[in-house]
């Protein structure tokens, strides 16, 4: 690793006025665990780390009942992972956090910075994308909010600006009835990046899907939502053809590369089988939900 | 740019002037010449420089020094017990050694510091609790299953 220099920031407006003072030489260090890699296979040489995990409020990973979920930059995946909030009301989140890398690297990995890092695989992009999270962002001009579903913008890409940083998820809570999964796909069972994940959130009214989410990861640039596949769902009540046609809808609407890890084509069937079970899965656990 | 830290190091506090680049895996080994943890791929892929960091398990190789600056850091060397009738090993180096669950022996630290927050955790694991729990430990010799035996039957002792 090259030298850099090192700040602990205490506060939000050091660690932007840090970034300014270095204008795009400084990286924001938090969970370290891909930073730390780029750094040492000299892929990235930041002349500064601020180290945002000492500032206070960052830490808060909190349920709120009619409120919903705030995750916090430096809030672990391990920490959402065990969380019994988040197992109880976004399972989708919490399937994604228990298959992200090695209990090693969760203890470490932010789940916000799973988010910043834009890899279009990034495991807990699509469930929360799918349980309709916001970014919280915080820069030199203030802070705005923007809808998780519209931050990608690339591989390694986001609408972040210089100096702005990502201070916390915000999400809703769920509407009762509702039912979350993320199902993942890779060569192996842990330790692995996904070849294909979908997450689908439902909500069932009366046995009529009054709100549908399928999103898929690792088979376009960036995290996308199935939208003609929800549309096939959504006022309808659910049946096993129509369930077969969104899947089919989501195969359409993926747009996967050949890659090390599969073939485009390899990559496009899974999400036709993902999505299927991921569906039934879901629909399952919006029934459960029925009977508390 | 250097700093000074300190670590509590299997229950002794230390004071080391590190520079902010080092990992705490270097600090560890080479600083305070614990090279129990060793250093396998340095990029977090193997586990075998896992330690536990405030109890909880991680790369010490993905964590800077500087990073872990009043923490309590528990290695593979603070394990067996030193008394006065000797060296007593912890039941998880008893089982792995019984079980021959170490071939060359590089993975083992790392290995059995992962085993160890487990079983804090979850004092009598499934077998597929175990196996999920070392997913980022890697062997390239025993081929998994003694290990696992070992870690199993470390549980079963209920000696924790
Ligand atoms: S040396 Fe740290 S994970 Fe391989
Ligand atoms: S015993 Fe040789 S790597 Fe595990």
């Amino acid at each position: 690793m090259r030298p850099f220099d090192y700040y602990e920031a205490t506060s939000l407006e050091e660690a932007v006025s840090l970034l300014g003072r270095y204008d795009g030489r400084a990286s924001i260090l938090a969970g370290g665990t891909d930073l730390l890699v780029e750094m040492k296979e000299g892929l990235r040489a930041p002349a500064c780390l601020v180290n945002i995990k000492r500032i206070p409020g960052l830490d808060e990973l909190s349920y709120t009942p009619g409120e919903g979920l705030r995750i916090g930059a430096a809030v672990t995946v391990r920490q959402v992972e065990r969380h019994p909030a988040v197992r109880q009301h976004y399972a989708g989140l919490a399937q994604a956090a228990c298959q992200l890398g090695s209990v090693q690297v969760r203890n470490r990995a932010t789940v916000v910075g799973n988010i910043c890092r834009a890899s279009p695989s990034a495991d807990t992009a699509p469930p929360l994308i799918a349980d309709g999270a916001l970014v919280c962002l915080f820069g030199a001009d203030g802070t705005r909010t923007v809808p998780l579903e519209e931050f990608f913008t690339g591989p390694g890409q986001t609408v972040l600006r210089a100096h702005e940083i990502v201070t916390e998820l915000r999400l809703p809570d769920p509407i009762p009835h509702t039912g979350q999964v993320y199902l993942k796909h890779g060569r192996r069972l842990a330790m692995e990046l996904a070849t294909v994940g979908v997450a689908v959130s439902l909500t069932l009214q009366d046995e009529i899907c009054t709100r549908v989410r399928i999103v898929l990861g690792a088979v376009a640039p960036t995290p996308i939502r199935a939208s003609e596949a929800e549309a096939v769902l959504e006022g309808r009540s659910p049946d096993s053809t129509l369930v077969s046609m969104a899947a089919v809808k989501a195969q359409e609407a993926s747009r996967p590369i050949d890659d090390v890890r599969s073939s485009a084509a390899y990559r496009r069937q899974m999400v036709r089988v993902l999505t299927l079970r991921a569906l039934e899965q879901a629909l399952t656990r919006a029934r459960q939900e029925d009977s508390p | 740019m250097k700093r000074l830290i300190r670590l509590y190091v299997n229950g002794e506090p230390h004071e080391v002037l590190v520079p902010v680049y080092r990992t705490l895996l270097d600090v560890l080994r080479e600083e305070l010449g614990l090279t129990g943890t060793k250093k396998g791929c340095d990029v977090g892929d193997c586990g075998a420089c896992t330690i536990l960091l405030n109890g909880e398990p991680v790369n010490a190789c993905l964590v800077l020094a500087v990073e872990a600056d009043g923490t309590q850091v528990d290695t593979i060397e603070g394990l067996a017990q030193v008394g006065e009738e000797g060296v007593r090993l912890h039941p998880l180096q008893e089982s792995f050694l019984r079980l021959g669950a170490a071939q060359c022996g590089f993975c083992t630290p790392g290995m059995i510091m992962a085993a160890r927050a487990l079983l804090a955790e979850n004092p009598s694991p499934s077998e597929e609790a175990v196996r999920f729990a070392i997913a980022g430990n890697i062997c390239r010799c025993t081929g998994y299953t003694k290990i696992v035996q070992a870690i199993l039957y470390a549980a079963n002792r209920e000696v924790m």
